[in-house]
């Protein structure tokens, strides 16, 4: 039982930052239809932009608003200076791009910081407090959940309440309408650009202390179970990613812990499997698909 | 124009592009061979090695090919080899055993190297084994402890140098079974040849019961949590890790965030200190009393004189880049290497320098025997432990030599030798 | 119509993109691709005297990678399904070729025929695998399908670590290839032995492949493509056509991963991880989608494009400590660049740009003429 409640918490702790990671995928789907390659190697740049910046001021909060930041005005400048030129008439031009963006940032960031880790401090104590004698959430926990949960209340306040959120959301639906009613179509999308890689850089600054440490190809294997879970809670459902990316956390924790960590894969591809065979939109999918 | 015409025009104009290209290329890329050894000449020696420069196997890794350059270099500006410079070709194969067929093809059939130094990895290299084989290229020093380099009837030109990860299990296991007898020993190794070869090594002198709890991981991984929670649960005291140095700083840092503080036994694969210490940042002291093994002088041990000659060429020849154990060991490997060339005589041949090799008796910056002889080429035959105290990583104990087999660890006594004068070896 | 609908790749493609009219020209399709690989074949062997040895491992490593480019591009290009799992299939051939060597090796059997016959049996192996992807494939669309073609590029090469009994973990198994016959002469270099044994594997599957595009088949692989729905009212069995697709893409690939087996004469896990599938896909869609002709750059630049980066670097002369930080870091920065420009600039990749050139030039003389 001690395992088991201490294997699910490990499993939902991560799972929150892929959901925020998910989310952020999410969030360039709906605005841009395209699939963001190059979430993780951004998020990991904006990572590096706040470790230069506590290494100088000793000031871990200061180099989190700063990575925030650094996401944001990133998500912009790939909007602005490359995705904006990119054919987006076949859907794979953009992919293309993206993952060429990947090998550009990683060589940029090795030629610059080097290749070796760096060292991710955590602002709390990452030790489990225990209550009645079971080892449970960490302080570090705690954050990650309040954080999330922030940013998730957040997007969705600012879709569903402002007229910023709703100008968004018209554009990404009917592009060609929302022009000729005035919305500003293409700063939407910087601004949808913008958004999701604020996010991701936030949840980068969430999970690389958890990990290995910083290194040009920290968020690789995060990328891919958080696409995973995009996949499986649908990705046109923000509400889809946090649900999946809880669920992906999870399965990769129990099988880990009870099969053996080099199964995680296989258990991947086997719920990869199971959601898309009964539902090929995902979880969340709002619509099936027509058939005829 | 017709479309078929059209299509085989493309085809043609496609090839005759190629041939060009191939032409325009192939002509700077005879290579300075000339002679009839290839790679040599009356100035030159070229030799080449595949590295992962880049890409997530690449952490400290990357460093060592430039400090073995810079003691080329070092030994280049003194005058070189028998009047001969030595030019280090350094090929990055991201650690993907498909870029390592085409750089060390590319060494060997284009930079027409004389040979293959210290290539890196066991998956990486395992590939390019019997492609070294049938060019006849000497295969010196592959850098990584796979007992597969140590096969002198099937690839009579392949040299190991690191110690076998069988041998460095025996040792760290030797040490559990004197010094911390009674307690629970646990162990937590890579999915691979290296946690299983080392675990073999372990469970040779503890028994097959010795171990109480045994588990893996997968780099693709990165949390152990589940792992070191199984440690936890079990109430393992001592936990021997065949871990790289990321996983040796996560392991041990999931540990002190499950509030379990084991004796760590620690590989040398991952063991040093620096960069451990780098990676856990502020909390570095966690790793005080971790016991680790290595046979090169510790990077911090600046009254060694190999250390002294070796921090000196990193100021002059590599850049002043951060001194660690990777650069000891990039300078190490260089080092030995000018020793068989020199002992290999001015009339360099890739023959002479197998035969040399098999030769051995080279004695160098290595704590323990460097095992080469005709039906041995597996390399350093053992190794020393260390210990972090007050954050500073230092060795104790006697230096200790074993097999891969069932021999016995025995102490070795013999003293260490001083670098020459001007750091650079002479024909003995 | 529902979101997923949506995430179909929209219709509007490059204006060359394979949609040319069915050609309805006498002659036998057959005849005609017959003569374009014979005479490519004569060039290629034209040319494996030409160049150094290494130049044939290259091209030989070029052919290897087109096998599994020409099938990504026919299943991606002309069936609209994506995949990026590729390099996963290329494994399944890799090691039962592997499988198939070791077998016939350890029973002593020697001759000219068994690596066709292994080879045969890895684009076997790859077809059941491919089969079994390719089922669940069509009912998947767009990020979805990529999602579990993703996770089959991961499950491949860790289920080689998994059963290490088998397959023998992370160092992989050797693959032994027999020396070239004893009548090509004592010295015949064995570069260019293996661009021959490649280079005619591989135009075999291009010309399959050619004529299936050219096929009824490939009619309906296209139809599918453009709309299902008009497709499915043509009577044309819509998921049933999908999984064909995928299976021959299979085929091929299983087939370029086993050749890739043979040059390199090991096979191991790390070869074939999810890099390598994105950089098929890159490699199809920069060389231009649903061509072969795109598939044939595609693969040179899988190979030209690293070499050309690492020559370039090299030419500069830099001081030891930025060489440390250069090294490596700058062929990359150079490939990831030339994605985005070419990309950017020719969104119909090389042959896209290409087919413009020569439709310029094309014009400019039959101007001139009338």
């Amino acid at each position: 039982m001690d395992r088991f409640v201490f294997l699910t918490i490990d499993g939902l702790s991560r799972g929150a930052v892929y959901a925020a990671f998910a989310l952020a995928l999410v969030l360039i789907w709906r605005a841009a239809r395209v699939v963001n390659f190059a979430q993780g190697a951004m998020a990991v740049a904006a990572a590096y932009v706040a470790y230069t910046v506590s290494a100088q001021t000793g000031s871990y909060w200061l180099g989190f608003v700063v990575a925030i930041v650094a996401g944001l005005l990133l998500g912009a400048l790939v909007d602005r200076a490359v995705m904006r030129y990119v054919d987006h008439t076949s859907p794979l031009n953009p992919v293309i791009v993206a993952l060429g963006l990947v090998l550009l940032i990683q060589a940029v960031l090795g030629m610059v910081y080097g290749s070796e880790f760096r060292p991710a401090e955590a602002p709390f104590s990452r030790s489990a407090l225990t209550v009645g004698g079971l080892a449970v959430l960490s302080p570090y926990d705690l954050f990650v959940f309040a954080t999330i949960g922030v940013v998730v209340v957040g997007l969705a306040w600012i879709f569903a309440r402002t007229a910023v959120g709703l100008r968004m959301r018209a554009a990404a639906f009917a592009p060609e309408v929302s022009r000729l009613l005035g919305v500003n179509v293409g700063g939407m999308l910087t601004l949808g650009w913008a958004l999701a890689s604020g996010v991701g850089a936030l949840a980068a600054m969430l999970v690389i202390p958890t990990e290995l440490g910083l290194h040009p190809h920290a968020m690789d294997l995060v990328f891919v179970s958080a696409f995973t879970a995009a996949v499986v809670g649908g990705l046109d459902s923000p509400p889809g990613a946090v649900v999946g990316g809880l669920v992906v956390g999870l399965l990769l924790s129990y099988v880990s812990g009870y099969a053996g960590s080099d199964l995680t894969p296989l258990a991947v591809l086997v719920l990869l499997l199971a959601v898309l065979l009964v539902r090929p939109g995902g979880l969340f999918a709002p619509v099936a698909a027509r058939r005829v | 124009m017709h479309r078929s015409a059209r299509r085989g025009l493309a085809i043609a104009s496609t090839i005759a592009l190629l041939i060009s290209a191939a032409g325009c290329s192939g002509d700077d890329g005879s290579g300075p061979g000339g002679g009839s050894v290839p790679g040599v000449t009356d100035s030159e020696i070229v030799v080449g090695t595949h590295m992962p420069l880049t890409g997530p196997a690449s952490a400290g890794y990357s460093k060592i090919a430039p400090a073995t350059k810079a003691y080329f270099d070092y030994v280049n500006a003194n005058g070189g080899v028998h009047g001969r410079k030595i030019t280090y070709k350094i090929m990055d194969d991201g650690y993907n055993p498909a870029n390592t067929q085409q750089v060390v093809r590319q060494l060997v059939l284009q930079d027409k190297v004389f040979a293959v130094l210290n290539g890196l990895g066991t998956p990486t290299h395992t590939g390019v084994l019997d492609f070294l084989k049938s060019n006849r290229v000497p295969d010196l020093f592959v850098a990584s402890g796979s007992r597969s380099w140590d096969q002198p009837d099937k690839y009579p030109g392949t040299f190991g140098f690191n110690p076998d990860y069988t041998v460095e299990g025996k040792i760290l296991a030797t040490y559990a079974k004197a010094n911390l007898a009674g307690q629970k020993v646990c162990f937590l190794g890579q999915d691979d040849d290296f946690g299983r070869d080392s675990l073999v090594g372990v469970e040779k002198v503890l028994g097959a019961t010795g171990v109480a709890v045994k588990q893996t991981y997968v780099t693709s991984n990165t949390n152990v949590a589940p792992q070191i929670g199984a440690f936890k649960a079990a109430g393992c005291q001592v936990v021997v890790l065949a871990t790289v140095p990321g996983f040796t700083a996560l392991s041990i840092g999931t540990a002190a965030r499950l509030g379990f503080k084991p004796q760590w036994l620690v590989s040398n694969v991952g063991a040093d200190y620096p960069t451990l210490a780098k990676q856990l940042g502020t909390a570095a002291p966690l790793l005080e009393g971790m016991v680790g093994t290595n046979y090169l002088p510790m990077q911090n041990d600046t009254a060694n004189p190999w250390i002294q000659l070796f921090a000196k060429i990193n100021k002059t020849h590599n850049g002043d880049a951060p001194f660690d154990g990777n650069t000891v060991y990039g300078m190490s490997v260089g080092y030995l290497f000018v020793q068989v060339l020199l002992a290999a005589g001015k009339d360099l041949t890739r023959e002479k320098v197998l035969q040399t090799v098999q030769k051995g008796g080279f004695q160098g910056p290595g704590l323990v025997p460097l095992r080469f002889s005709a039906n041995d080429h597996s390399g350093y035959g053992g190794q020393r432990l260390s210990r972090v105290t007050g954050g500073v990583q230092s060795y104790f104990g006697p230096a200790y030599e074993t097999d891969e087999a069932d021999g016995p660890v025995n102490e070795y006594t013999a003293t260490p030798v001083a670098p020459p004068a001007n750091g650079v070896p002479t024909v003995s | 119509m529902s979101a997923t609908r949506a995430a179909v790749p929209p219709k509007q493609r490059p204006a060359d993109a394979g949609d040319r009219p069915v050609d309805r020209r006498r002659g036998s399709t057959l005849l005609r691709h017959l003569a374009i690989m014979l005479a490519a074949g004569l060039l290629l062997v034209g040319v494996s005297y030409a160049v150094e040895p290494f130049r044939n491992f290259q091209l030989a490593t070029v052919a290897a990678y087109l096998c599994a480019t020409a099938g990504l591009t026919v299943l991606t290009g002309l069936n609209g399904q994506l995949s990026l799992g590729h390099g996963a299939l290329m494994a399944t051939g890799a090691y039962t070729v592997a499988f198939c060597q070791n077998a016939f090796a350890d029973r002593g059997m020697t001759g000219g025929w068994l690596l066709p016959l292994s080879l045969g049996a890895a684009v076997l192996g790859t077809v059941a695998v491919g089969a079994v992807v390719g089922v669940a494939a069509a009912r998947l669309r767009g990020p979805y399908l990529a999602g579990v073609t993703l996770a089959v590029a991961v499950v491949v090469p860790a289920l080689a670590v998994t059963f290490d009994g088998v397959f023998n973990g992370e160092q992989g198994l050797s693959v032994p290839v027999e020396p070239p016959p004893v009548s090509l002469g004592p010295y015949f270099p064995y570069e260019r032995w293996q661009l021959w044994l490649t280079g005619a594997a591989t135009l075999l599957a291009l010309l399959l492949l050619a004529n299936l595009i050219r096929s009824r088949y490939g009619r309906t692989f296209r139809a599918v493509r453009d709309d299902e729905v008009a497709a499915r009212l043509a009577g044309i069995h819509v998921a049933r056509t999908q999984v064909l697709a995928f299976v021959v893409s299979a085929a091929t690939a299983g087939l370029g991963g086993a050749l890739l087996a043979v040059l390199a004469q090991s096979v191991s896990p790390g070869a074939f991880s999810l890099t390598l599938s994105l950089f098929l896909l890159m490699a199809v869609v920069i060389g231009g989608l649903g061509r072969l002709t795109g598939a044939l750059w595609g693969a040179v630049l899988l190979v030209a494009l690293p070499d050309l980066t690492h020559s370039l670097t090299e030419m500069l002369t830099l001081s030891p400590a930025v060489a440390q930080r250069m090294e490596g870091n700058l062929p990359l920065a150079i490939f990831g660049i030339t994605l985005i420009v070419v990309m950017i600039a020719a969104p119909g990749g090389v042959q896209g740009l290409l087919s413009r050139l020569g439709r310029a030039l094309l014009a400019r003389w039959s101007a001139r003429r009338s």
